[in-house]
């Protein structure tokens, strides 16, 4: 004989789940007694919406579930940022809810919500249990939908009576099937044949790469797939870390701040090959002209995006990792398109990314210290804005997953609990968060939970008192009319201070690299504040709605 | 843009239908009309929506229902041999030795039955096709239509083929 609350705790350890994310409260006061003394690490938040990002965090840089916890009502309502977050950039994450106790659901009761109606749009799938019975299955049904397919969120919200209730454990059955639920895996032949055919007819050909490449673990495949056939790659956001940055081939970040070589090779295609992205608007820019002249080819796990945004002339439907191993296995050698290459490299050479140099505390430089000190063995998590741009653009990611960033939803506060993450997933590594001063703000709170547990987090925020991004745009399309975005400034060390943490404000160049090295060699925590020029922008950009190749604050052409 | 009739099979579950019909407003579709009820298979359920759209909106549409985990099958019944019907209840004025021989006769050519005799009025009930139905009301309306009640459209495919083996 069990409680729900033991039967919960024990599929959560069969599913292989070490850590999890929460935030304690009223109903879920029986689940956090059958947590006391066991053996699944749980980390105590400040906030649950730092849970939810936390359980995201660890989900990128794993690849394997992450799980956050929380109460009723308020501490549900708190998930749903992070839910989202992990919904649009599809994360697997189990985020668990208590709920009142049955025989008080649509009562209006104390801390009610609805939050398997909340979550409806920004979920997978999720579940209300009503029976203790059901409780396993549900558990082993939420990880099976959260981790395959297309991954994404699945929430499941567990009345305070069906885990208090004693019951005889069922059987939990050994394979999940669900009638309604078989993501296709492998992509259909003739549709391969196709792809390959219309990549070797092509003559200026370019890869389109994004998450679904990072997620589907298939960097090598694609990385040796574009060297087989000499086929320059340009990555999404999502998609950084999927080539290393500094292979030849490589042309890092397409769209509204991406390179204008990668924009250019875009406009100026014949074929593009799209693994794993969804073509979304800060990557189209203006859709009838991007790729205006290449035929299409796209792979995706989720037969939904195709199609959905631009027209395919092949679609393939599967699992980037299965379609690209197809594709290598019945590759025939043709010759590389000189001539292309020979453009890109041209390109690269003239319109590189610009590094300000003119004595100012420039994050651009920053980054590319932080990039030189790092030397890619290390997980880069961002918040939201200019920071997460220069961030993209300025460091030279080598590996997958060592990338973590809010892309879909835009997240500000989303990067320091994620960093937290990151660090349970890999405690291996250095976790660096590169925070704005508006967005550290949004979660500044978590400087309690990685004082409490000693997260080796390292904090480097690019302080320029302002709202950048939000004031970039002001300053190109409202006239300078700041509205809103300025912030007074704050000294980021004392409140780091306060919580028990290292830190050190930054205000000149040469402070740079030693402040770096302090915060990597440091066991625990660290804060960098670091005073940068107060209105650098990010360039190039694409202004919204108009071509990619019409990029402003790029090189003449 | 035209009318399309799609069949959703479904699981039989608390909450399925608002997933399926938060997914038509969460992504800018109106339901022009709505049928649930139970099926052939007692654990499942069969939501017949009509949605007008182009093609491709309505293959998005298609795309975004399957993802749904309730979602057993979808199908567009409408480029099928098919047999759809509504079913209307129409309440008309119809005063003692006024329109009422006039109303009778035009239920009678609509093959509409009346099902209630008042003093002032009748109430009809017709079964048909959502033209057939759109015609009677225009019919009925110079008498005074106090109310009108209608159903969903509902579809099954010609012969001996199900949706199920539809692509």
């Amino acid at each position: 004989m069990k409680t729900g609350a033991k039967i919960l705790v024990e599929s959560l350890q069969r599913e292989g789940v070490k850590t999890i994310f929460g935030y304690p409260g009223g109903v879920v006061l029986p689940i956090y007694d059958e947590l006391y003394d066991s053996s699944l690490q749980h980390i105590l938040v400040r906030h649950e919406q730092a849970a939810a990002h936390a359980a995201d965090g660890y989900a990128r840089a794993s690849g394997h579930v992450g799980v956050c916890l929380a109460t009723s009502g308020p501490g549900a309502c708190n998930l749903v940022t992070g839910i989202a977050t992990a919904y649009m950039d599809s994360v697997p994450i189990v985020a668990l809810t208590g709920q009142v106790p049955t025989n008080l659901l649509g009562n209006d009761a104390f801390q009610e919500s609805d939050i398997t109606g909340i979550t409806m749009p920004v979920t997978k799938h999720n579940y209300l249990v009503k029976d203790t019975a059901d409780l396993g299955r549900i558990v082993k049904e939420a990880f099976y939908i959260a981790g395959t397919g297309r991954p994404g969120p699945v929430l499941i919200d567990i009345p305070k009576d069906v885990s208090t209730k004693v019951i005889n454990e069922p059987p939990v059955p050994e394979k999940v099937i669900l009638r309604g639920y078989n993501p296709t895996y492998h992509g259909h032949k003739r549709q391969i044949e196709k792809a390959l055919q219309t990549i070797a007819d092509a003559e200026r050909p370019v890869i389109y790469a994004g998450g679904g490449v990072i997620i589907s673990n298939a960097s090598a495949e694609l990385v040796d797939f574009a060297t087989q056939l000499g086929i320059p790659i340009t990555t999404t956001l999502m998609g950084i870390g999927c080539i290393p940055c500094d292979h030849p081939l490589n042309m890092g970040m397409l769209g509204m701040h991406g390179t204008e070589y990668a924009n250019f090779a875009i406009t100026e295609c014949d074929c593009l090959f799209s693994i794993g992205v969804r073509f979304d608007d800060r990557v189209t820019g203006k859709t009838d002209t991007f790729a205006a002249h290449a035929k299409i080819i796209h792979i995706d796990i989720d037969p939904a995006e195709i199609g959905k945004n631009k027209h395919v002339d092949v679609p393939i439907v599967g699992d980037v990792k299965s379609v690209l191993r197809d594709m290598l296995s019945m590759l025939k050698k043709n010759g590389l398109k000189e001539a292309w290459l020979k453009k890109v490299r041209h390109w690269k050479q003239h319109h590189p990314l610009k590094c300000p140099s003119d004595g100012g505390l420039h994050p651009q430089y920053i980054i590319r210290q932080m990039s030189e000190l790092l030397n890619g063995d290390a997980i880069i998590v961002s918040e939201v804005g200019q920071n997460q741009m220069w961030t993209a653009q300025h460091f030279c990611f080598r590996h997958p997953r060592t990338w973590i960033t809010s892309g879909g939803l835009g997240t500000m506060g989303y990067g320091f609990p994620a960093a937290m993450g990151a660090h349970f997933a890999r405690p291996d590594l250095p976790v660096f968060d590169v925070a704005g001063d508006g967005s550290i703000q949004m979660n500044i709170q978590e400087m309690g939970t990685v004082a409490h547990y000693k997260i080796p987090v390292k904090i480097a925020i690019l302080n320029n008192m302002f709202l950048g991004m939000v004031r970039q745009w002001q300053e190109l399309f409202y006239d300078r009319r700041y509205s809103f975005t300025e912030l007074p400034p704050v000294e980021f060390v004392k409140i780091a201070n306060a919580y028990g943490i290292e830190g050190v404000k930054v205000e000149c160049s040469e402070d740079v690299l030693p402040a770096l090295r302090t915060a990597l060699d440091c066991d625990g925590p660290f804060v960098m504040d670091f005073r940068i020029e107060r209105e650098e922008n990010v360039f190039p950009m694409v202004p919204a709605g108009a071509a990619i190749n019409e990029m402003i604050g790029g090189h003449p052409r | 843009m035209k009318p399309h009739t799609l069949s959703i099979l479904v699981e039989n579950k608390a909450g399925v239908l608002s997933r399926v019909t938060g997914l038509f407003s969460r992504r800018g579709f109106n339901i022009e009309s709505l049928a649930v009820g139970p099926c052939e298979e007692p654990d499942m359920s069969r939501i017949t929506i009509v949605v007008i759209g182009d093609d491709e909106k309505i293959e998005q549409v298609m795309k975004q229902l399957n993802k749904l985990i309730d979602v057993i099958k979808v199908s567009d019944l409408t480029n099928s041999e098919r047999v759809e019907r509504e079913l209307a209840l129409i309440k008309v004025t119809a005063e003692l030795g006024t329109s009422r021989a006039e109303i009778m006769q035009i239920a009678s050519i609509f093959r509409a039955s009346i099902v209630d005799v008042g003093a002032k009025s009748l109430i009809l009930q017709v079964i048909g096709d959502t033209d057939k139905i759109d015609a009677l009301e225009k019919l009925l309306r110079q008498y005074g239509i106090k109310e009108f009640v209608r159903t969903g459209t509902i579809g099954i495919l010609r012969g001996s083929k199900t949706v199920s083996s539809l692509k």
